[in-house]
C-alpha cells in the first residue's frame, strides 16, 4: 500500500498548508522527486492488491507503458513546483500536489475503479488552479471545466459498471471499443482527450487558468487520457481518423486566434490528435510513437506555456495584440521560448524530431496516403502558429512598448530544465526510445528524414514572410472565433429564454378561464414540492433511515427475483 | 530600461535577414539532388516534394483560416454579454 508513488504526492500534500513557507518550497521539490525515485524502484507487475466490498483492486501495476507515464508526470510536477516557487498561494500549491499525484496514480492503476477514482481527482484537483485566478471570468470557465470532468467520469463509471457487468473483468486491460461497457468509457477518454467538438473544455478553461496553472493543467489531464486509450483501445480503427481531425481542424483556429494561450491550447489538441493517431494504428511502432510524443510534448508543451506565462506575469496580458518586441527585455525567455517552438515543430535535435516520426512511420508503412498527406499538413500547420505565430507576436514582430524585467529566477530554471529535457530527446533518442514499451527499430537520423524535413519547416517558414510581407496575413485582431462551444454557452441558453418568452406570451393570450385552469394544474403538480409538501418539508432522519431500509429491501429483493 | 533601438528595427536589416531565408529555401530545393530517398509513397520521389508541399500547404491554411475568420469571428465579449444578462435577469 505504501509503495504508491501517488500516494508519495497525495499524502505529502495533506501537511503542506500548514508548513511555514521557506520548508513548504523544499517539500514541494522534494515529494515529486521521491515519487519518482520510487516509480524506478518498484518492481515490475502487481505490487499492491487488496480486496474492497468484494472487488479485487490493484493500484499499483507497473510496466513499460505504465513506467514511461509516470515519469513523465513526476518530471512534470517538478517542473511545475519550480516554476511556482514564487507563488504564496496555498490552494495553488496543494492543487498541483494533489493533481499531479492524481495522474500518477490513474497512470499506475491495475483495475478501472482506482482508474476512476483517480480520473475523478484530477479534475477536482486541476479546477482550483482555474479558480485561483480569481476572476468572475476564470470562475466560470472553471465550473464549465468541471462539468466537463465530473462528466466525463460519469461516463466512465457508467461504462465501467456495464463492462464488470457484461464479464468483463475489472482489470484495467485491453478494452475494445466493442466490449460491454466500451464504448461509454471511451467516449468518457474522449473527453478528456480533446476529440473533436468535446474538446471544447480544454481551449475554453486552460488560457483561463493563472500563469502557473496553466502549465500544470497542460501536463496531466490529456496526457492521462492517451495513456488509458493506448492501454484500452490500441487499434481502434476509428481513433486514426478522430486523431486527424484533431490534427487539422484546430490549426485553422490557431491561426486567427488572438489570446496566445489559447492558440497554444488549439495547439495541444493538435498534438493530441498525433497520439490518438498513433493509439489508432496500434502495434508496437504507433503505440511506441503516442508514448514517445505524449512524453515529450509534456515538456515543449509546457515550455511553451511557462514562456506565455512568464509573459503573461510580467506584462500582465498573453493577447498578440498586445504584445511584440518583448525579445529586447526578456531575452532569455525569448530563447527559451524558441527551443519550445523548434521542439513541437519537430526541427532535428530537437524532441519533437525523434517522436513525432515514429507516428509518421507507423502510419507510412501502413501505406494510409491520406493519413499520411494531412498529418503532414498538421506538421507544417503546427510550425505556422507554434513555431513561428508565438515567438514571433509575442518577442518579435512590431515593438508594442513593454520594458518589463526578465522573468523570475525559478520560472527561467524551470523553463531551462524544460529545455534542457526537449534537447536531450531530440540530440540523444536512445535515451527515449529505451523507456518505450516495446523495442524500437527506427533510426530518425536519416540524411532522407533530416533534410525533408527540414524543407518542409523551411518553406513554411517562407510562406508566413512572404505572407506577412504582402499583408495577406490575417492581421491579429481582439476577438474570439466560435467553437462548439457556442451550443451550450450561446444557442441553447437563447433557445431557452426564447422558449420561456413564448410559453409567457402564450399564457397572456389565454382567456382568465383557461389562465386559472392552468394554474390550478401547475399548482396540484408541484404541491408535493412545495415547502410544506411532501417531499419538501424537513423530514425526521428515522423517517428517512426507514425509507432507506425499505428502498435497499426492494433492491435485495429484487436481485433474488 | 532605455528605449533602445536594436539591429532589427531597421528595415534594412530585416530586409537581409528575408532575403537570407529565401536564398536558403532556394537552396534546399536544389538539395533534393543530392541525397538517397527511401521513400514509401511514390509521390515523394518527385523532385521538391517536401519544399513545395511545405509552401502550399502554409499559405493555403492562413487564407482558408482568414476566409473561417470571416465566420467565426465574433466581439472579444460576445459571451461576457450573454452571461451577464442571464445572471441580471
Amino acid at each position: 500500500m505504501m509503495g504508491n508513488p501517488a500516494l508519495v504526492l497525495l499524502l505529502g500534500a495533506l501537511p503542506l498548508p500548514l508548513l511555514p513557507a521557506r520548508v513548504r518550497s523544499a517539500w514541494m521539490l522534494a515529494l515529486p522527486t521521491g515519487a519518482l525515485a520510487l516509480l524506478w524502484l518498484l518492481p515490475e507487475g502487481r505490487t499492491s492488491q487488496f480486496t474492497m466490498l468484494g472487488l479485487l483492486l490493484e493500484p499499483v501495476r507497473v510496466d513499460s507503458l505504465a513506467r514511461v507515464f509516470g515519469t513523465a508526470f513526476c518530471l512534470a510536477a517538478l517542473l511545475g513546483v519550480v516554476y511556482g516557487l514564487h507563488v504564496r498561494d496555498r490552494v495553488q500549491q496543494t492543487a498541483i500536489l494533489v493533481y499531479a499525484g492524481s495522474a500518477i496514480g490513474g497512470a499506475l492503476a491495475g483495475d478501472l475503479v482506482t482508474l476512476f477514482v483517480f480520473w475523478e481527482l484530477t479534475g477536482l484537483s486541476s479546477v482550483l488552479l482555474i479558480w485561483a485566478r480569481r476572476t468572475e471570468r476564470s470562475y466560470r470557465a472553471g465550473i464549465r471545466y468541471l462539468v466537463a470532468q465530473v462528466g466525463s467520469g460519469l461516463l466512465m463509471l457508467g461504462g465501467i459498471a456495464l463492462h464488470v457487468d457484461g464479464g468483463g473483468g475489472l482489470r484495467f486491460d485491453y478494452i475494445g471499443a466493442s466490449a460491454p461497457g466500451g464504448l461509454l468509457i471511451l467516449i468518457a477518454i474522449g473527453i478528456k482527450c480533446g476529440f473533436p467538438v468535446l474538446h471544447t473544455w480544454l481551449q475554453d478553461a486552460y488560457p483561463e487558468a493563472t500563469a502557473v496553472g496553466t502549465v500544470v493543467l497542460s501536463g496531466f489531464t490529456t496526457k492521462l487520457a492517451v495513456y488509458a486509450l493506448a492501454r484500452g483501445f490500441p487499434g481502434t480503427e476509428a481513433l486514426v481518423w478522430i486523431g486527424v481531425v484533431m490534427a487539422c481542424f484546430p490549426i485553422f483556429y490557431a491561426v486567427i486566434e488572438n489570446d496566445l494561450r489559447r492558440v497554444l491550447s488549439y495547439s495541444m489538441i493538435n498534438q493530441l490528435g498525433f497520439m490518438v493517431v498513433g493509439v489508432g494504428i496500434g502495434g508496437s511502432l504507433g503505440i511506441n510513437g503516442a508514448a514517445a510524443h505524449a512524453f515529450a510534448d509534456i515538456f515543449f508543451k509546457a515550455l511553451l506555456f511557462m514562456s506565455l506565462g512568464a509573459v503573461l506575469t510580467r506584462v500582465g496580458t498573453a493577447k498578440a495584440t498586445e504584445l511584440g518586441g518583448l525579445y529586447k527585455s526578456m531575452p532569455q525567455t525569448t530563447v527559451l521560448c524558441m527551443i519550445g517552438a523548434a521542439s513541437i515543430s519537430a526541427f532535428p535535435l530537437f524532441s519533437g524530431f525523434v517522436t513525432k516520426s515514429l507516428i509518421l512511420e507507423a502510419v507510412a508503412e501502413e501505406h494510409r496516403t491520406v493519413v499520411w498527406l494531412l498529418l503532414l499538413f498538421a506538421s507544417a500547420g503546427v510550425f505556422h502558429h507554434a513555431g513561428i505565430k508565438i515567438p514571433f507576436f509575442t518577442f518579435f514582430a512590431h515593438d508594442a512598448g513593454h520594458r518589463v524585467p526578465e522573468a523570475p529566477l525559478n520560472m527561467r530554471i524551470a523553463m531551462a530544465m524544460a529545455a534542457a529535457l526537449s534537447i536531450a530527446i531530440g540530440v540523444a533518442p536512445g535515451l527515449m526510445y529505451s523507456l518505450l514499451p516495446f523495442p524500437v527499430d527506427y533510426a530518425p537520423y536519416t540524411a532522407a528524414h533530416v533534410v525533408n524535413q527540414i524543407q518542409l519547416l523551411a518553406l513554411a517558414a517562407m510562406a508566413f514572410t512572404v505572407l506577412t510581407r504582402t499583408g495577406l496575413y490575417p492581421p491579429e485582431v481582439r476577438s474570439v472565433n466560435l467553437d462548439a462551444d457556442v451550443v451550450y454557452r450561446r444557442v441553447l441558453p437563447a433557445a431557452w429564454m426564447h422558449g420561456q418568452r413564448g410559453m409567457a406570451g402564450l399564457h397572456d393570450r389565454m382567456g382568465p378561464a383557461a389562465r386559472s385552469g392552468l394554474s390550478g394544474v401547475g399548482r396540484l403538480l408541484t404541491r408535493p414540492l412545495r415547502m410544506n409538501g411532501p417531499l419538501g418539508s424537513a423530514w425526521s432522519t428515522s423517517g428517512m433511515v426507514r425509507w432507506v431500509i425499505l428502498l435497499l429491501g426492494i433492491l435485495l429483493l429484487l436481485s433474488y427475483v | 530600461m532605455k528605449d533602445d533601438r536594436r539591429g532589427l528595427d531597421e528595415p534594412r536589416n530585416v530586409r537581409l535577414v528575408v532575403r537570407a531565408l529565401y536564398l536558403v529555401c532556394g537552396l534546399l530545393l536544389l538539395t533534393d539532388l543530392l541525397y538517397a530517398k527511401s521513400p514509401h509513397f511514390t509521390f515523394e520521389n518527385w523532385f521538391g516534394f517536401y519544399p513545395v508541399f511545405g509552401f502550399v500547404v502554409s499559405f493555403s491554411l492562413v487564407l482558408v483560416a482568414k476566409q473561417l475568420r470571416h465566420l467565426l469571428r465574433r466581439d472579444e465579449d460576445y459571451y461576457e454579454r450573454r452571461e451577464q444578462a442571464a445572471d441580471d435577469g
